[in-house]
């Protein structure tokens, strides 16, 4: 008997299916950009936006708590008063952290995303998850316009989390409510 | 074979299914607010976009090359998977689907699974094959969690509680919770938080569906709102992700397409908050151990059809659901399948690959080809044409009956200007049936429509008469 990998690429075969006209790729790939309009963007989502010139002074917001710090922070974002937690972490000291501080590995302007992709101040992805309170430090130069843009920008082999707004779930009337599992307040900062 | 369990059990055909959904002054009040509150929200994301139109037209070409080259590309994806430390699975049907993940859920000794919400796990009942199993499966979808907890089915694709509303949701969380909640939304979602997190913390292996994988990469795409899905993709030391063959584009490019017009067309949003990338397995990060169920389940044999193959360029956004208007009075449970609404009734049928189903068969009709699905549909999907596609294989299959004759003699009648024109005037003898401009019962065969709804009353002359005698 032929396997089932066998049976359905034949079945596919037999199918007989013409081969498809070359993809006409009409649409726009390249967006506006620029800060006022990711920053625009992600507070229509919701989240706290925040355009600064000076990313240690910006980041006295987070005196007293405990904040998740992933691997390659620059050491001037690790400003005094902060309890920071490093890797390694468990699950529970991820679960009982404030927050958590990271980079990003590029923003969609268009969208008001924020991408991580699990580099340089990222870190794995449990840590942006776990923690209620998540702060992201954009970079201008990180924005990409459009979201074709930003694709081409990233690598598609490393662990990718698109984030766009705090957690939210349309499911009760088809109504957008904030806040379920994911962190319940997303903060940006975007460097200038 | 075993039946597809793609459609319900026991489930009564289409007509008698809505004919009890219609007496439902609540099911129609929920459905009414909440596809009203969708439809205007879609809208406005989509006029945002100068470009919407040439981002259908290719999104529609890229899954007509993926259907093309489904063989090649399917080859492919196992070949990135395996090469990431993934481990791919072929299913021919549900049950070899349901067996697969069953044993794979054995091997790691679990006996409780956490899952995504999926549409392809929900079409081969994979939730009842593992409880069979002694496997309980968590949906962690807040609306899956809700019929889930109600006992209930699901009756939208995106929103599958679509027919609840807060009050009933209350209660429902409350009954099975055993927690005070009000019916806020915000406390309802916080609800599900607090009954979810110990189990994201805890469960050792996830099964998720997929929104899309990428052939030349082998990474997979879940696009998701509340963050379950992160959490179900990241935790967990094994994941489980079933996928249709379907589901595939080419190139890591051709995401750029399809990430702009899903969110759009199924939440209304510019992007959905969180979407998940993963290719295989990334050592020190998320589950160690990834496989991969790639299922047919009928969709070989819906590539067969020329027509009605373009079913399959579907990416389960439900915007047809929400423009429908056979849906917004009917709910989606009167189709008795998983998939309702426009997508449903074109693609469940060619799923179950049987017109002697008369439940099945029944689907092709639950639509008055208004055409408005077609109009959202991001992959330009001309539902109407498969729908009537699909009627005529109906027919087909049926053999004659009273409706097939009736149509004969339609068709007969249509062929000939003049005999036409003499229907037209026996029509207008039906005047004298009318009360108040309206018919409220005709003899059979015209009693058939009557029963459940009244027909004008035709006009004293037709519209060829007074062109002879005004204008002629």
């Amino acid at each position: 008997m032929a396997s089932a990998r066998e049976e359905i690429l034949q079945r596919i075969r037999d199918a007989r299916v013409p081969a498809a006209p070359p993809v006409v790729r009409g649409y726009l790939t390249e967006g506006p950009g620029g800060v006022e309009l990711f920053a625009e963007r992600v507070a229509d989502y919701r989240a706290v936006v925040h355009v600064v010139s000076n990313v240690p002074e910006a980041l006295e917001r987070l005196v007293g708590k405990r904040i998740v710090a992933p691997t390659g922070v620059p050491e001037e974002w690790l400003v005094d008063g902060v309890t920071w937690l490093r890797e390694p972490l468990s699950i529970e000291e991820l679960d009982g952290a404030d927050g958590v501080l990271t980079g990003c590995a590029v923003a969609i302007a268009d969208t008001g995303t924020i991408v991580l992709d699990g580099g340089e101040a990222q870190g794995r992805r449990a840590l942006t998850l776990l923690p209620d309170y998540h702060l992201c430090v954009v970079r201008a130069d990180q924005i990409a316009g459009s979201v074709p843009e930003a694709l081409a920008r990233m690598e598609p082999t490393r662990p990718l989390t698109f984030i766009s707004g705090p957690s939210a779930t349309s499911d009760i009337e088809l109504n957008r409510v904030e806040g379920v599992h994911g962190p319940r307040t997303l903060e940006v900062l975007i460097v200038t | 074979m075993a039946r597809n369990p793609v459609t319900w059990l026991g489930s009564p055909t289409f007509p008698k299914a809505a004919h009890k959904a219609l007496a439902d002054t609540q099911l129609r009040q929920n459905l009414r607010k909440a596809t009203g509150t969708i439809r205007g929200r879609r809208a406005a994301a989509v006029a945002e976009m100068t470009d919407w139109e040439q981002l259908r037209v290719a999104g529609e070409q890229i899954k007509d090359d993926v259907l093309a080259r489904l063989d090649t590309l399917l080859v492919q994806l196992e070949e990135s998977v395996t090469a990431r430390g993934g481990v791919v699975h072929w299913a021919r049907d549900a049950a070899e689907a349901n067996r697969i993940v069953l044993d794979l859920c054995r091997a790691e000794n679990a006996t409780e699974v956490v899952k995504v919400k999926s549409m392809a796990t929900a079409e081969i009942a994979l939730n009842e094959a593992l409880e069979a199993g002694g496997v309980h499966a968590i949906e962690t979808d807040l609306a899956e969690l809700i019929v889930q907890l109600g006992d209930d089915r699901p009756s939208h694709i995106l929103v599958p509680a679509i027919h609840r509303n807060r009050s009933e949701i209350r209660e429902i969380f409350q009954r099975r919770m055993g927690v005070e909640v009000s019916d806020e939304p915000a406390d309802l979602a916080e609800a599900a938080r607090v009954y979810l997190r110990e189990k994201f913390l805890t469960t050792k292996v996830a099964v998720s569906g997929a929104n899309f994988a990428v052939a030349d990469t082998g990474s997979i795409v879940v696009l998701e709102s509340e963050g379950n899905g992160r959490m179900c993709l990241t935790l967990p030391e094994t994941l489980i992700t079933v996928m249709g063959i379907e589901k595939l584009v080419p190139t890591w490019q051709d995401l750029e397409v399809f990430l702009q017009l899903l969110p759009r067309s199924s939440t209304a949003e510019r992007m959905n908050p969180y979407t998940s990338v993963w290719t295989g397995v990334t050592p020190g990060d998320g589950p160690q151990k990834f496989h991969l169920v790639l299922i047919d389940n009928g969709r070989t044999a819906t590539l067969k059809d020329s027509v009605g193959r373009q079913a399959l360029r579907c990416i389960r956004c439900s915007a047809c659901l929400n423009v429908c208007p056979v849906y917004e009075r009917t709910g989606g449970q009167s189709y008795g399948s998983v998939y309702p609404g426009p997508i449903g009734a074109i693609l469940t049928p060619q799923l179950v690959g049987d017109m002697h189903d008369p439940q099945a068969a029944s689907l092709p009709y639950a639509s008055s080809l208004c055409g408005a699905c077609f109009e959202v549909c991001p992959v330009r999907i001309d539902i109407p044409s498969v729908l009537t596609h699909l009627r005529a294989e109906a027919v087909e299959a049926k053999g004659r009956t009273a409706e097939s004759v009736a149509m004969a003699a339609a068709a007969w009648m249509f062929a000939s200007a003049s005999r036409y024109e003499k229907a037209q005037k026996a029509g207008s003898l039906a005047r004298f049936l009318a009360r108040d401009g309206r018919i409220t019962s005709l003899p059979w065969p015209g009693s058939k429509w009557t029963s459940s709804r009244d027909v004008p009353a035709p006009p004293q002359e037709s519209f060829r008469t007074w062109w002879r005698k005004n204008r002629g």
